[in-house]
């Protein structure tokens, strides 16, 4: 892949994610199941998109393959353009590192780094990336720097990946039940800190979540259902987290 | 009974479980068999060691008795046929028996170096009572024919002799030509070394048995012995019947009676089975024990990494006792493996090796012995090892609540570890502290993996160390103690007319006499046979050096003794020490040791020759000599030896040498190929274990990081830089443990015939280092195939 870097005019007219006939299938023959079933998608840039949909409708699916994780079965997928459908390991690799920014339902912070060191894990490797202290302000957490994860809250475990995830200026941010595992307080502020992180840096956000309340927040919400795109809903008016009914 | 469960024998078997068994085992099948190699190691060395000892010494028993092998010797100059009755009457002598025994040298046609060797008769009327020997071809010969003779199975093969031969041979200054009836085996032969010599060459030594009557007329002692040779009540001591031998035999010239400790085939045998069962005794319990403390850990974090299934089964509602049970069956399997393969390679390798010394040694016949015990200790240990680690593990995940064990681990706490302090160290970049406080979170789990990988590379130095030992010792007796290319011994004393026609012959380039009596030597209560050497001052060919390999010569009227007599004797230099001479008129004298040298092959004491002439009041003689020769020449040179008289021997330094290089190549070059394709397999139990579990462990971690954008490269990092910093610490540790062990080795295994010098070579570490490093950095290669298999969206969806 060539860098994208060079592509980054934020026009709200070119999507940030396109798809086209998009389709994942696990396994074969009898077996076979189709978690993608020919998904069209436009993803503007700056935007912050929610997912909703039951379990096993293909959010997730669709993640891993606009996060670079996961190759499609059949169909396209361009980022700011240019087509991955078919990219190399090594290119994928170069554009998670470059470009996207994860927040996953269980943390998964390196449990022998302190907060700190964890955002410098990835400020370390990235380009033009903000400082660890810089990130973890972001998230309000620059006082809890020098911890290690066993010792922060749930909360704070997750708003130090937010910080991680955001230190490199990602382009996109993509990110699975990031509340999933958090009580309503704690999820509150970890939206919030998303949402902030979405108007400073610009990145489009993307969010898988089972709490259709968190949609109202996003300015897209695409509805899943069955490996296909069931619903597009483009919010006028966007709630704040902190007025969330959990 | 376990735990708070109920534990019903009827679902000892619950047939679910046993699936999962099964299928655990597949899927750890690298890991379940690295194990078991460890074990195998273990359990084979044990094996192998037991069984080839074992196995020699029942042989070497059974042989001995067979052909009612002599406890006593005692050679005198002549005495009458008719002591032997007095011989007999000896209290504590079993069964006895006279002979003649002459020096012989071969002409065998097409050999140019000249063959020694020795005749011994045979008594003309049925089997000699003791000593008696094995026919492998032929017949004994018959009474009354004078040119009848035997010889010695190993000196036939080499030169192609059989029996309906004849062989050419000088036996008391004159010709014979005796015709081979019967090769043979003998039990006094099983190591056919020449007097006086280092190592056996089968072309270069050979023994011919020939009738009493014949013998004895050829060698002018009709009526008379030159030998008594005697088998002892079970239990007698045997110096109370060599004392009445003695007392018996001195008027016959006899230069003092010994035991099987002296009779240098059997000393050779014994210093072999010394050194044998010292590394059977040492080598497998480090092996076993590694192999259990390693099988023990590894199973515990095995066992450790599936506590969430574990709180499963529970919550299905199986027993503490089942699920124990469950892990012990899984632990035991890995055992069982071991066990088998161990049992199988360490007897199959036992009798492997068992067969080898058998042909090396000539002996008629095998018995290949294991005990049942040693099977049995195997067994026993396996299961401590591999069921307790098993076991321990499973009982340790089966109290926890199944709700708990259900739930994942909260992220191990680095706060509390000394590796949080990294933070301060700028320099490092994250991924290095990542690897530092993974060692640092667990010492004992990193100091395990150190501690197995130096034990592995300290085991490849400690029995690499035999074969650079070796090296120095070879190297210090043939090319600096014993210089000489050819030693010449003389039936008797001769004047020093012979030394300088020895000097005229072809080919000599340099030449130093030696004069040799038979002394007894007495210090206090302790009493020692040996040979008095006289050599000249700034001898350069036959010499005693130290260790450093400067000469060591004797002042004026004293002695220089080496370490090993002197630490028997308990003498010091500075001491004096009574010298009997067991020859000729048989003087004895008080004379003071100057100096004490450890010599690394045999014994040694020495004085100058002039000094031993004049205290023999004996004139200018020589035993023999040691020639330096043009290897241009040799042909002649040996032609001429052959036929002069009075010669009883002739031995070739640099075919000893070769040979002698072959002979430990054989024997201890076998085992030591043995032990270090063990401790190989122990490096690879414990790297490949550490950091398969390490990987498993990590799994989550290291899909993280991949998902982060960090290349594999820097992934592999993370993960192998751990075993990578380990491996390296533990290349020092191992070389100071190689470097123990070996220590050991030299001060165990020195016997009579042996001193092992503490050398090892930079070749040594390096190559036990090269060993470790390959084997780490392929199991490191194997792991990280697996990282590229990672499973990225699997990490999105689960907790650590």
């Amino acid at each position: 892949m060539q860098d994208t870097q060079g592509q980054s005019g934020r026009d709200r007219d070119t999507a940030c994610f396109r798809t086209r006939g998009l389709t994942k299938v696990y396994g074969s023959g009898a077996s076979a199941v189709h978690a993608l079933r020919g998904v069209d998608l436009d993803i503007p840039e700056g935007d912050l998109v929610v997912l909703l949909g039951p379990s096993g409708s293909g959010k997730s699916t669709l993640l891993n393959i606009l996060g670079g994780l996961d190759r499609p079965t059949g169909g396209e997928f361009l980022f700011r353009g240019e087509n991955l459908t078919q990219a190399s390991t090594r290119a994928l690799t170069l554009y998670r590192r470059r470009h996207v920014g994860f927040v996953f339902q269980f943390y998964n912070l390196m449990p022998s780094l302190t907060a700190r060191e964890n955002v410098e894990l990835v400020t370390e490797i990235a380009q033009n990336g903000l400082s660890a202290g810089e990130a973890l302000e972001l998230v309000g957490l620059e006082k809890r720097a020098d911890h290690f994860p066993a010792e922060l809250s749930g909360g704070e475990q997750q708003r130090v990946a937010i910080a991680r995830a955001i230190a490199k200026r990602p382009e996109v941010m993509l990110c699975d039940e990031p509340t999933g595992a958090l009580d309503s307080a704690t999820g509150i502020r970890v939206l919030q800190a998303l949402k902030t992180v979405n108007e400073t840096l610009g990145a489009t956000t993307i969010i898988i979540t089972h709490n259709a309340g968190v949609a109202d927040t996003a300015h897209r919400v695409i509805t899943f259902s069955d490996g296909q795109v069931g619903n597009v809903r483009v919010n006028t008016a966007r709630a704040n987290p902190e007025d969330l009914a959990w | 009974m376990v735990g708070g469960g109920r534990f019903d024998m009827a679902r000892l078997v619950p047939r679910k479980l046993d699936r999962k068994l099964l299928r655990d085992l597949w899927a750890t099948k690298m890991q379940a068999i690295a194990i078991a190699f460890v074990v195998a190691a273990g359990i084979a060395v044990h094996v192998v060691a037991a069984g080839m000892l074992d196995s020699l010494q029942e042989t070497r028993r059974a042989y001995y008795d067979r052909y009612r092998f002599a406890d006593v010797w005692a050679p005198v100059v002549r005495a009458p046929d008719r002591l032997l009755a007095g011989i007999r009457d000896i209290p504590g002598v079993a069964a006895a028996e006279t002979r003649v025994t002459s020096h012989v040298l071969f002409d065998i046609p097409g050999m140019d170096a000249p063959a020694s060797g020795q005749a011994i008769s045979l008594p003309d009327n049925g089997r000699p009572a003791v000593n008696h020997i094995h026919l492998t071809e032929g017949r004994l010969p018959r009474r009354g024919q004078r040119d009848e003779a035997v010889l010695l199975d190993a000196f036939a093969r080499a030169h192609g002799i059989a029996a309906g031969d004849t062989v050419a041979l000088t036996l008391h200054g004159g010709r014979e030509e005796l015709r081979i009836v019967g090769i043979a085996l003998s039990p006094e032969h099983v190591y056919a070394v020449a007097p006086g010599q280092l190592v056996p060459d089968a072309r270069l030594f050979g023994v011919v048995w020939m009738g009493r009557e014949a013998l004895a007329q050829a060698v002018d002692r009709d009526g008379a012995f030159t030998e008594a040779v005697v088998t002892l009540e079970p239990g007698y001591p045997e110096a109370a019947v060599t004392g009445a031998l003695d007392r018996l035999l001195a008027p016959y010239g006899a230069p003092g009676a010994y035991g099987r400790e002296q009779q240098i085939s059997d000393a050779f045998i014994s210093s072999e089975i010394t050194q044998l069962s010292t590394m059977a005794r040492v080598l497998p319990p480090i092996f076993l024990a590694v192999a259990a403390f390693l099988v023990n850990v590894v199973l515990t974090r095995l066992v450790a990494m599936e506590r969430t299934e574990i709180g499963l089964l529970k919550a299905f509602g199986y027993h503490d006792g089942d699920v124990v049970w469950h892990y012990v069956k899984f632990a035991g399997a890995i055992g069982v493996l071991g066990l088998a393969i161990g049992l199988g390679l360490g007897t199959w390798l036992g009798r492997q090796m068992a067969v080898l010394y058998t042909e090396y040694y000539h002996f008629p016949f095998l018995i290949f012995r294991l005990e049942a015990g040693v099977y049995l200790s195997a067994c026993l240990v396996t299961a401590l090892a591999v069921g307790g680690g098993g076991a321990l593990a499973a009982w340790r995940a089966a109290r926890l609540d199944p709700a708990v064990a259900m739930r994942a681990p909260p992220p191990p706490d680095y706060s509390k570890s000394i590796g949080a302090g990294l933070t301060r160290w700028r320099m490092l970049d994250r991924q290095t502290r990542m690897v530092f406080r993974q060692i640092l979170r667990w010492p004992g789990r990193s100091a395990f993996t150190l501690v197995g990988v130096s034990v592995s590379g300290g085991l490849l130095i400690g029995t690499l160390f035999f074969l650079d030992s070796v090296d120095v010792m070879i190297d210090v007796y043939f090319n600096s103690a014993n210089r000489q290319d050819v030693s010449v011994s003389f039936v008797e004393p001769r004047s020093w007319e012979a030394f300088h026609s020895l000097r005229r012959m072809p080919g000599v380039i340099e030449a130093e006499p030696v004069r040799q009596v038979a002394v007894r030597l007495r210090h206090g209560a302790a009493e020692e046979r040996t040979a008095l050497s006289g050599v000249p001052r700034g001898a350069r060919l036959s010499r005693m050096v130290d260790l450093d390999n400067r000469s060591v010569e004797a002042p004026p009227g004293a002695l220089v003794m080496s370490q090993d007599l002197a630490d028997k004797l308990a003498i010091a230099a500075g001491d004096l020490i009574e010298v009997e001479v067991t020859e000729g008129r048989r003087p004895v004298f008080e004379l003071p040791v100057s100096a004490v040298t450890t010599t690394l092959v045999g014994s040694g004491l020495q004085m100058e020759i002039g000094d031993l002439n004049r205290l023999l009041g004996e004139g200018r003689v020589l035993s023999g000599a040691s020639l330096r020769v043009d290897a241009h020449e040799t042909r002649a040179l040996y032609a001429r030896l052959k036929d002069t008289p009075g010669i009883a021997g002739v031995s070739l330094q640099s075919e000893a040498e070769e040979r002698f290089v072959e002979l430990l190549d054989q024997s201890l070059g076998t085992s030591i190929v043995i032990y270090t394709g063990f401790a190989a397999l122990i490096a690879i139990g414990v790297v490949y274990n550490s950091v398969r579990i390490s990987f498993s462990e990590r799994e989550h971690e290291l899909a993280v990081l991949r998902v982060l954008g960090f290349t594999r490269g820097e992934v592999a990092y993370v993960l192998l830089g751990e075993i990578a910093i380990l491996t390296l610490l533990a290349l020092p540790v191992g070389a100071l443990m190689g470097t123990g062990l070996a220590w050991g080795f030299s001060q165990a295994m020195s016997s009579d015939l042996f001193r092992l010098p503490f050398v090892i070579s930079p070749r040594t570490y390096g190559y036990a280092a090269g060993v470790v490093l390959v084997i780490a950095i392929s199991s490191a290669l194997m792991i990280r195939s697996r990282l590229d298999k990672l499973d990225m969206v699997a990490v999105l969806k689960s907790g650590e």
